[in-house]
């Protein structure tokens, strides 16, 4: 894979930042977009702008033609059944916050179990927390081995037949860990629970089969796949699609609408009031047709390569700490560290002074944090655009910030 | 090495209040104030002893970058011994300080002054005001009961 010439399809990253050619090294929380996603954008807007599913002119179908195909694309791009399972959003949160409202209120009684992970994004933990407190449901988290992954026998003793729903990341946001989800799944079912996969920082990475994984949910969102913000995909077996009640009610949904009652439309409509994010998912259509052109295998190889590099780069450095799995080969490109004795901030804004842009905080996984002891992390995370000079950059920006810090006091 | 730009932000003064904490601990029995910064994690236990509308003690405790403890550090320096309107006034010149705007030379900033250069690095000025929010809060609670 030509980093290089990938590289040159993303505008942004050809800029310098406070002097420094920009090395963005913070994918995990958003990845940047290659022009052919913002052409495309920018030609719906100027050319075929329209609303969709109503109206018989010209630019109304264009735009239902583009809409519903890039529906047809996500299906394809998860390998999932048929588009009546292809639901937008505005992002994974929503996507995973339906599922909590329509599904398991509505299915999870007094006394039942959800299982989730410490690991968990804020988005697939409070959801649940709140399905817990309103249905009396008991919420219960897998534990982690030391190196923060989950091993197979303890979800075979947390899941019980009490347990009505699994939820759980694909790829941690902190730790980079890639979890067995297909075999996480298969605990689930035996158990007769529904399993929820957190894909946000999945779906970038890794070649992913709704069939092969056979999970129940799965959400990702399009802006950290190269897409735009604000548009996000839940996928769901139809069969319990079908007995889910929407959540928003409105325009689009609808069947018929009489004074005191209303039917819904069909699959996968009735999930999508009003106005849909018709540029958003056209974007994220373009952004699957550019990912896919490189192919998800080369995406994940190169990441790993990264990791892989990062990782032996780095543990040379001295008073590094990196959590998670030593061994790169369990790795997504995310790599989350600390240096002794540098609050993680000012680690940050010393990097940023060179032009190298990581995130520092609790990245949305306080859960997580408290697990790791430690009030917040510094974070590098890679996509297809970086390569092995941007981790040299990133190393060097590393030593420097150790030299300031003890040069200063 | 060239810095120059991350010398205005991280000054000697500061490095040594973040290494050296003045009033650092917890004044058991006193007005108690927690304040999170919930984007990056930092948190701040202010505690401050008020008599007859004068800070007579207080101490910090806590967790957080070099920003925010060094600006809790020297916050709690300051207004030790000031009223509770005084204390409020040196937060107001310290907020506009801070984001770079005229402020009153009425009063003697002493070692905050420092802390001016963060103005510069607008993603840093939450960590610099998390304590005096912290003691803006405690005041207002404080002297509504």
């Amino acid at each position: 894979m030509d980093s290089k010439q990938i590289r040159s399809y993303f505008p942004i990253l050809d800029q310098e930042v406070n002097g420094h050619p920009l090395v963005y090294l913070d994918s995990a929380a958003t990845s940047q977009k290659p022009i052919q996603v913002i052409e495309t954008l920018e030609s719906y807007y100027k050319e075929y702008n329209s609303n969709v599913h109503r109206g018989v002119h010209t630019l109304g179908t264009k735009a239902t033609d583009a809409y519903e195909g890039a529906r047809e694309k996500v299906r394809k791009f998860i390998s999932a059944n048929s588009i009546e399972e292809i639901v937008f959003t505005r992002g994974t949160t929503t996507a995973l916050n339906t599922v909590a409202q329509s599904y398991a209120m509505e299915q999870v009684k007094e006394g039942d179990e959800i299982v989730i992970s410490p690991m968990e994004h804020h988005s697939n933990i409070i959801p649940w927390q709140q399905v817990a407190k309103k249905t009396g449901a008991t919420l219960k988290y897998l534990p982690l081995q030391e190196d923060g992954t989950i091993s197979l026998a303890d979800v075979e003793k947390t899941v019980t037949s009490q347990t009505k729903l699994v939820a759980v990341t694909y790829v941690s946001n902190v730790l980079g860990v890639i979890n067995p989800i297909k075999e996480i799944a298969a605990i689930a079912h035996k158990n007769a629970a529904v399993m929820v996969v957190d894909a946000a920082q999945g779906a970038p990475h890794i070649k992913i089969d709704v069939q092969d994984l056979d999970c129940d949910f799965l959400a990702f969102s399009g802006h950290k796949m190269c897409g735009p913000t604000g548009i996000g995909v839940l996928y769901g077996k139809k069969h319990l699609l079908e007995n889910m009640e929407p959540i928003e009610f409105g325009g689009e949904m609808i069947d018929f609408v009489g004074l005191y009652e209303s039917t819904w439309k069909e699959l996968p409509w009735k999930f999508e009031a009003g106005t849909p994010i018709i540029a958003g998912a056209i974007g994220l259509g373009a952004a699957i047709d550019f990912l896919e052109e490189i192919g998800l295998d080369n995406i994940t190889e190169h990441e790993h390569k990264l990791a892989a590099y990062a990782m032996e780069k780095m543990s040379t450095v001295k008073g590094l700490s990196i959590y998670g799995p030593k061994d790169a080969k369990n790795r997504a490109g995310v790599i989350t560290f600390n240096i002794e004795d540098v609050h993680p901030h000012d680690v940050a804004t010393v990097l940023d002074a060179e032009g190298i842009a990581v995130r520092a905080g609790h990245h949305c996984a306080q859960p997580l944090m408290k697990w790791l002891n430690v009030s917040a992390t510094a974070r590098a995370s890679f996509y297809l655009y970086n390569s092995e000079e941007d981790i040299d950059k990133l190393v060097s920006g590393i030593v420097k910030t150790k030299e300031y810090f003890s040069d200063v006091f | 090495m060239s810095f120059n730009n991350l010398d205005s932000l991280y000054r000697s003064v500061i490095m040594d209040h973040y290494k050296n904490p003045r009033n650092k601990g917890v004044l058991e029995g006193s007005l108690t104030v927690n304040m999170n910064n919930p984007t990056c994690g930092d948190r701040i236990l202010l505690t401050m002893q008020v008599e007859d509308g004068v800070v007579v003690d207080t101490k910090f405790d806590g967790e957080g970058c070099s920003i925010s403890m060094s600006s809790a550090s020297m916050m709690t320096q300051a207004i030790k011994g000031k009223s509770v309107d005084e204390a409020l006034e040196l937060s107001k010149t310290f907020s506009d300080m801070i984001q770079g705007k005229d402020y009153s030379d009425d009063m003697d900033l002493g070692d905050i002054e420092a802390l001016q250069g963060v103005n510069k690095f607008p993603a840093r000025i939450k960590c610099a005001t998390l304590a005096w929010k912290a003691m803006e809060k405690g005041m207002k609670e404080g002297l509504d009961s």
